[in-house]
C-alpha cells in the first residue's frame, strides 16, 4: 500500500517529467499566465535563440500592471507604459499566445481572470512572472511566482527546473466571527508566521474556518501566502470548488469526469506535513497593518506597538524604521489613525464578493470630506457584474471613484499613486515603503474595513458598524 | 550567462532586515523592456534625496562602499515581488554576490539565473562580517572578501573563512555559465512522453 500523500505530494508527483542525474527535477507546467511587466525580456530571449513557445494554448496573457484605470478610449499617456503594453501585444501575436487585451471584455488582473475564466483548475501546476500567483492555489492547484528567466524557460519548454518545496499545514480551527474576513485571517496568520516564516514551504490551509470560506475568500487567503515567504498557498478542492468551476469558459468539457479526478486530490488521512501550525479562528479580529511589511499588523482594537517591546533586534530596528516612515508613534490607538486615501482593489480583494462587502458598508453613507476613495474592479467581468447589481451607483453616490480593471494603486505603476506623506487604507497586499507611491503610507485592511475608514476618515472597528 | 567561479571585492554592509524587491528597484523603473540599464535605479528611493542628489547617509553612498561588489545584508533579503529586475539592477550596478542569513525564495532563484551568487551564512557569521566591515570603515578603509564557488567558501585575508552550501545543479550551471533552457531541451522527448501520457495533443516541432 502506498503512503498517504498530501495535496502537494499528489500534484508534484503527477507533474515531475524526470529528474536527470545530478540535476533538479523537471516539472511540467499546465498553465502559464503572462503580463506585460515581467515578460518582454523572456520573449526577447526566445527571439535571440530562435526558440518558440512550446505550447501556446497553455499560455494566456493580459496587460494589468500598467494599464490606466481611467477612460480606456483615450490613448495611454505614459509612453513607456504604452511601449510595454504594445510589446506584449506584438509578442502574443508573434508567438500565438491568447491575449486578453486592454479593450477585451475579459481583461483584468491576471490572478482574477485566471480563475474567473476557468483557466485555473484543480490539480494543475500554474506559474506566472508574479509573486501573487499563489492566488490560484485556492482552487487546489500548485501555483507560484517565477522570475523572467524562468518565464522564458516555461515558454520554451513548458516545464521548470524545481526542487520540491517542503509542506506547511496552516490549520485554522473554528469559525470566523461576524465582520471578520478572509483578509483578517491571512493577515493574522502572517503576523504570527512573520514575513519569512513560510520561506521554503508551500502552505496548505486546512480546518473548519477554511472549509467555510467561499472561493473569493480562499483566493484572498492563498494570494497573501507569499507575504509570509511561502511561494504557494493551496486549499484542497471540495464541493465549493467544483460548483465554482461549473460552467466556466475554459472548464473541462467532460465536467463530471474532471470532478471525479479532482475528488482524489485532497490530502489523504494520515498524510504527513513537514510542519504544522495551528490557529484558532476565534482569535482573529479585524486587522490593520501599522508598519512597512505585512507581518507588522495588529487588531483594530489595539495600539501601534512600541519598538522597544520587541525582543528580537532585527524586529526592533525594523519597527523603529517602519514607524518613522509611517509617521506614527508607538502607543497610538489604531482607531485614532486618520487617513487621506482609500483603495479598494488588487488581486487580493477586487472580486465581486469584495465589492459587495464594501458597498454594503458604504450604502447610505458619504466618504469623509478629508478622504479620496477609489474602487478598481479586478476584471471587466467583475465591473459589469457590479454595475448590474448597482454597486457602482452605491460607491459613486457615496463619493468613490469607480474605475476600469487593473492592478492600479496596489503598486502604482499606472497613474494611480499616493503623494508623499499620504496615508491610505488599502485592500491590497503590500505595505512596503513607497509601494503605492514614493513616500506614501499604506495600511492593509479588508474591503469592509477600507470602506468604513473611507466614511469615517479614520480606522473603525467594522464589528460595530451601523449598516444602513 | 556569465560564469561565476571566484570573485573578490569590496563589501558594502546594508544593516536592514526584510529588504524587499520594491526597495531594490522601485516599480517606476520596471517599464523597460530590456534586461540592462537597471543599475542606475538600484535602491533608488534610498540612494537619492528628493532633490535628486545622493543621500550621503545611505550605506551604498559612503566612501568605503565605492566600487563595492559584494552586498552584506540581514534576514529575508529580496522578499516581496518576483521582479527579476532586482538581480538585474544589482548585477548592472556591479554586485556579484549577496551574503545574508536568509533569502526570499524567488529572489534566491533569480540570482542564479543572472550570475549572482547568493550566500547563506549563519546569523552569527553575518554579525561577524558586519563587525569586520564596520571596523574597516572606522579606519577609513574598505573591507574585502572572496567568494569561491568552486570551493563554496567565503573568506577574507584576516582569518575569516566559512563554507556555504548551494544546490549542486545551480552551482554547476553557474560555474559553467550554462543556458539551462538548452539543458532542459535535451529532455524534450521525456516532456513529450509526459504530455502524451496526460492526454495532451502533440506539439508540432
Amino acid at each position: 500500500m502506498s503512503l498517504p500523500r498530501t495535496l502537494l505530494d499528489k500534484i508534484w508527483d503527477d507533474h515531475v517529467v524526470c529528474t536527470p542525474a545530478g540535476e533538479l527535477p523537471i516539472l511540467y507546467i499546465d498553465r502559464h499566465l503572462v503580463h506585460e511587466v515581467t515578460s518582454p525580456q523572456a520573449f526577447e530571449g526566445l527571439r535571440l535563440t530562435g526558440r518558440r513557445v512550446r505550447r501556446p494554448e497553455a499560455t494566456f496573457a493580459t496587460p494589468d500592471h500598467n494599464v490606466p484605470t481611467s477612460d480606456r478610449r483615450l490613448p495611454i499617456a505614459d509612453p513607456v507604459s504604452k511601449q510595454q503594453i504594445d510589446t506584449l501585444r506584438a509578442n502574443c501575436r508573434e508567438f500565438g499566445v491568447r491575449l486578453f487585451d486592454i479593450d477585451d471584455a475579459d481583461q483584468g488582473i491576471v490572478h482574477v481572470i485566471g480563475p474567473e475564466l476557468g483557466i485555473t483548475q484543480p490539480g494543475m501546476t500554474i506559474v506566472c512572472g508574479d509573486s501573487h500567483t499563489a492566488t490560484h492555489g485556492a482552487l487546489g492547484a500548485l501555483a507560484f511566482g517565477i522570475g523572467t528567466s524562468e518565464v522564458e524557460h516555461v515558454l520554451a519548454t513548458q516545464t521548470l527546473r524545481q526542487g520540491k518545496p517542503k509542506s506547511l499545514e496552516v490549520r485554522v480551527n473554528g469559525r470566523l466571527a461576524a465582520g471578520v474576513t478572509a483578509k483578517d485571517l491571512v493577515l493574522h496568520v502572517i503576523g504570527r508566521l512573520s514575513t519569512e516564516g513560510g520561506t521554503g514551504y508551500v502552505i496548505e490551509y486546512t480546518g473548519e474556518a477554511i472549509r467555510a470560506l467561499g472561493m473569493a475568500e480562499r483566493m484572498t487567503v492563498c494570494n497573501m501566502s507569499i507575504e509570509a515567504g511561502a511561494r504557494a498557498g493551496m486549499i484542497a478542492p471540495d464541493v465549493t470548488t467544483f460548483e465554482y468551476m461549473r460552467g466556466k469558459d475554459y472548464a473541462p468539457r467532460d465536467f463530471d469526469r474532471a470532478v471525479a479526478a479532482w475528488e482524489k486530490l485532497p490530502s489523504d488521512p494520515g498524510a504527513v506535513y513537514d510542519r504544522v501550525e495551528i490557529f484558532s479562528a476565534a482569535d482573529v479580529v479585524p486587522q490593520v497593518t501599522w508598519g512597512t511589511n505585512p507581518a507588522q499588523v495588529v487588531g483594530v482594537d489595539q495600539r501601534v506597538p512600541d519598538p522597544l517591546a520587541f525582543s528580537d533586534p532585527n524586529e526592533r530596528s525594523s519597527a523603529a524604521r517602519a514607524l518613522d516612515y509611517m509617521g506614527l508613534a508607538g502607543g497610538t490607538p489604531i482607531a485614532e489613525i486618520a487617513i487621506d486615501r482609500v483603495f479598494i482593489g488588487s488581486c487580493t480583494n477586487s472580486r465581486i464578493e469584495d465589492l459587495r462587502a464594501a458597498a454594503r458598508v458604504v450604502q447610505g453613507h458619504l466618504v469623509a470630506p478629508t478622504v479620496r476613495a477609489m474602487v478598481v474592479p479586478g476584471s471587466g467581468r467583475v465591473k459589469r457584474q457590479a454595475e448590474e447589481e448597482g454597486l457602482d451607483r452605491v460607491f459613486q453616490e457615496a463619493g468613490f471613484d469607480w474605475r476600469e480593471a487593473g492592478c492600479s494603486m496596489c503598486l502604482g505603476m499606472n497613474p494611480d499613486t499616493l503623494a508623499p506623506g499620504e496615508r491610505c487604507a488599502s485592500t491590497s497586499n503590500r505595505n512596503f515603503e513607497g509601494r503605492q507611491g514614493k513616500g506614501g503610507r499604506t495600511h492593509l485592511v479588508s474591503p469592509a474595513m477600507a470602506a468604513a475608514a473611507a466614511v469615517s476618515g479614520h480606522f473603525v472597528d467594522i464589528r460595530a458598524w451601523e449598516y444602513r | 550567462m556569465e560564469p561565476f567561479i571566484t570573485h573578490e571585492g569590496v563589501v558594502v554592509a546594508l544593516d536592514r532586515a526584510n529588504v524587499d524587491t520594491d526597495q531594490i528597484i522601485p516599480k517606476q523603473f520596471l517599464k523597460r523592456i530590456e534586461r540592462t540599464g537597471f543599475g542606475q535605479f538600484l535602491f533608488f528611493d534610498w540612494r537619492f534625496l528628493p532633490d535628486g542628489s545622493l543621500d550621503p547617509a545611505f550605506e551604498l553612498n559612503r566612501p568605503e562602499a565605492a566600487r563595492a561588489t559584494v552586498l552584506l545584508a540581514r534576514r529575508n533579503f529580496g522578499c516581496g515581488s518576483s521582479r527579476e529586475h532586482a538581480p538585474w539592477a544589482l548585477m548592472d550596478y556591479g554586485f556579484r554576490s549577496v551574503i545574508a542569513p536568509t533569502f526570499a525564495d524567488i529572489f534566491f532563484n533569480n540570482c542564479f539565473q543572472n550570475g549572482i551568487v547568493p550566500v547563506k551564512l549563519s546569523e552569527a557569521d553575518v554579525d561577524e562580517l558586519f563587525r569586520r566591515a564596520a571596523a574597516a570603515a572606522a579606519e577609513g578603509g574598505s573591507y574585502r572578501i572572496k567568494v569561491d564557488l568552486r570551493e563554496c567558501t567565503v573568506a577574507d585575508d584576516a582569518g575569516f573563512s566559512r563554507s556555504f552550501s548551494v544546490d549542486p545543479f545551480r552551482r554547476h550551471c553557474l560555474l559553467e555559465g550554462l543556458d539551462d533552457i538548452a539543458l532542459s531541451l535535451r529532455h524534450a522527448d521525456e516532456i513529450t512522453v509526459w504530455e502524451v501520457a496526460h492526454g495532451l495533443p502533440p506539439v508540432s516541432v
